[in-house]
């Protein structure tokens, strides 16, 4: 916290950065209050995460493109997705960000730059690469982030695409977000030599590990990243430590392969918590301040609902349209 | 004869592929290529071996000298990077054609094909398009085995959202690559090997035009269409890709022992142009399907199916199969031989429905 006091994040950033923050949480427990009443469909909290796309989607612009996984609402609220549209999308609706077609696990917005979240673990990775080789063609300055799981680190075609990034010198980082559990299993049983940081070595690119739970930490190492990236040198593979505060999903009890004293330790480096003494100690905010922007989140987060109850349920026609393009 | 049939000329299937992504490539800066060996040599410019190879099939060569390396991407063998930075660019405005040199190394690159390619534009509500196309090569008959041989069509049919094609000689070679190309949802354009001018038994090596003519000019060749190249009234013989030519050998022969005779060539596999086998079978009674696909859950299945459904009052016979056997492509000559759908194949089905 010292060192990142001194390179410093401007107020306007910061607020940003804790209100993008308190949203998603908020969304999420909405979500889950959603999910118990039937309305939400099944999903993956990323409650505990948040702290990993904000620092990292404070360096980006609309034209750079995310791409994110089965746990992906703090992704897409961190590039600026419409919370109303992810709410519909969620409860099924056809004002929804994908028409009601995609759900929990395959939000996209390409306007905003979200890209898609992906439920095949490991898939999105090339797919980054590839829209980072059309910015690289196409000579746009944009760049793309994939964000994949510890349990991604398993998958082969995460090497695959590390090795066309960096041969091709293409403009993209690639987010490891640690939370330490794939599913049920803990990465010191599958993850050989227990860094995934480490791994960048052999493909000739930056493999920097960060606390993920620090919102100021994750700032100023994609900082870097990202510039490297646009600047045309290359990609970075970032590893975020950090925790999902829930099961792998709505009705999974994690204390079946994890201990109690395992979560409060995690949960005692709560990013939001920290971030709201960071915003103090700069002097950037106060308490009541504070409150007003978690106000404005819960505010927001209950319009999302409202939206959504109030919104259509796709027609059925929609089951058939968009299979393709163009198809006589 | 119009002008542009006048200008028109036999070339090799490759040649007909070579040209209609050279073709596209210099009038949309969107398109580029990539994969294994698509230049050969990437990175030896300086030993003047820039386009070593121009793909394994020389479908692409003489491409990176016209475009350049940035356009023309060699890829290290990484099929799943590849393929799904294809799909990446795709959907980011490019329209990138990827070589998936064989269609049975489908397996190390399925998801990014299956997952992304083809679910991506209706799991996104319609927002994100992929103009990808994805060429590969089908066939038995070149002593390549079980694993670079087969005709995987129906596990790509299959799916929804994707599109597929299989031309049968050089003219529908390059109006659906062209087509393929210009298309804004994936498309698989499957060759085959034979048509390509591959065989260890020279007979069968389709290496010149046989009779296929190819304007010089650009042209699309509609995907989802199906030709009729010989009509008759007796028997339809559905073909697809190299059993299209199987079908017009068999033709002749029937024709010779006095049945009139229709051919199909089905060129689309997805979406399947149901009408003219359904308008065909209606006319003639009579239809034998032909793939070299693995019999189980294929396009000949889903064709027998689709005639027992929709024309079964009009049927003088069962519609019948010539397919691969349920087994794998073998190595040694005179099995692959028994492998392969043949004209004898055919025409001894055709003669003991019409006897």
């Amino acid at each position: 916290m010292t060192n990142s006091k001194k390179t410093g994040i401007d107020k306007s950033t910061a607020l940003w950065m804790y209100q993008t923050m308190i949203t998603t949480r908020k969304f999420e427990a909405e979500c889950r209050r959603q999910a118990d009443q039937g309305k939400l469909r099944g999903m993956h909290s990323s409650i505990g995460q948040e702290a990993v796309p904000t620092g990292i989607c404070a360096h980006l612009k609309d034209g750079d493109q995310i791409l994110g996984t089965h746990r992906s609402h703090h992704h897409c609220i961190a590039k600026g997705v419409n919370l109303n549209e992810m709410m519909a999308e969620l409860l099924g609706k056809a004002t929804g960000t994908n028409k009601g077609k995609g759900g929990t696990m395959h939000i996209a917005d390409i306007n905003k730059g979200m890209l898609g979240a992906n439920g095949v673990v490991g898939s999105n990775i090339p797919v980054a690469v590839g829209a980072a080789l059309t910015a690289k063609l196409k000579k746009s300055q944009n760049v793309s982030v994939v964000f994949f799981g510890d349990g991604a680190v398993g998958q082969g075609v995460l090497y695959e695409s590390m090795n066309l990034a960096s041969i091709w010198k293409l403009p993209v980082v690639f987010v490891c977000e640690n939370n330490r559990y794939a599913e049920a299993t803990p990465f010191e049983y599958s993850m050989a030599g227990q860094s995934v940081a480490k791994r960048a070595t052999g493909f000739d690119m930056p493999g920097i590990n960060v606390d993920g739970q620090s919102v100021v930490e994750m700032y100023h190492a994609s900082k870097i990243a990202i510039q490297k990236a646009r600047s045309g040198e290359g990609p970075t593979l970032i590893e975020a430590m950090t925790y999902r505060y829930q099961g792998h999903f709505g009705a999974d009890p994690p204390l079946t392969y994890r201990t109690e004293e395992e979560e409060a330790l995690y949960k005692s480096k709560d990013c939001i918590r920290r971030m709201k003494s960071y915003l103090i100690d700069m002097g950037y905010s106060d308490e009541e301040k504070i409150l007003e922007m978690d106000e404005k989140a819960q505010i927001a987060v209950s319009e999302s609902v409202k939206f959504a109850d109030e919104s259509p349920f796709p027609n059925l026609e929609e089951l058939h349209t968009e299979v393709y393009v163009k198809y006589e | 004869m119009t002008q542009s049939q006048e200008k028109s000329r036999q070339i090799t299937y490759v040649q007909a592929v070579n040209e209609a992504i050279e073709y596209e490539m210099a009038n949309d800066p969107d398109v580029f290529i990539m994969g294994e060996d698509i230049a050969g040599g990437a990175g030896r410019a300086n030993l003047g071996k820039q386009d070593a190879w121009g793909g394994v099939f020389r479908l692409t060569k003489g491409l990176i000298g016209k475009f350049g390396e940035d356009r023309v991407r060699d890829t290290p063998i990484s099929e799943a990077g590849f393929i799904g930075a294809g799909v990446g660019a795709a959907a980011t405005g490019m329209r990138p054609i990827v070589d998936l040199m064989f269609v049975g190394f489908f397996g190390v690159c399925g998801d990014q094909i299956v997952n992304n390619a083809a679910k991506m534009h209706y799991m996104f509500g319609g927002k994100v398009k992929i103009p990808i196309t994805i060429i590969t090569s089908t066939g038995a008959g070149t002593a390549s085995a079980a694993q670079h041989s087969e005709t995987l069509y129906s596990i790509f049919t299959h799916f929804p959202g994707l599109k597929c094609v299989s031309p049968s000689d050089p003219y529908t070679a390059k109006g659906l690559m062209t087509a393929a190309i210009r298309d804004d949802d994936p498309v698989i354009v499957f060759n085959h090997k034979l048509l390509m001018g591959r065989t260890v038994k020279p007979e069968m090596g389709k290496g010149i035009g046989f009779g296929s003519i190819v304007p010089e000019d650009s042209y699309e060749i509609p995907i989802g269409k199906a030709l009729v190249p010989i009509e008759g009234t007796d028997i339809t013989l559905i073909g697809i890709s190299y059993t299209t030519l199987v079908c017009k050998e068999a033709a002749e022969e029937l024709q010779q022992k006095g049945y009139s005779v229709e051919v199909i060539d089905l060129l689309s596999l997805s979406p399947m142009d149901n009408e003219t086998i359904i308008k065909s079978v209606m006319k003639t009674r009579n239809v034998v399907i032909v793939d070299e696909d693995y019999p189980r859950c294929s396009i000949a299945s889903d064709i027998s199916a689709l005639v027992a459904e929709e024309a079964f009052d009009y049927l003088d016979s069962p519609p019948v199969r010539i397919t691969a056997p349920h087994t794998l492509v073998p190595y040694s000559l005179p099995l692959e031989m028994e492998f392969l759908p043949s004209k004898e194949k055919v025409v001894e089905a055709a003669v003991s429905i019409l006897e």
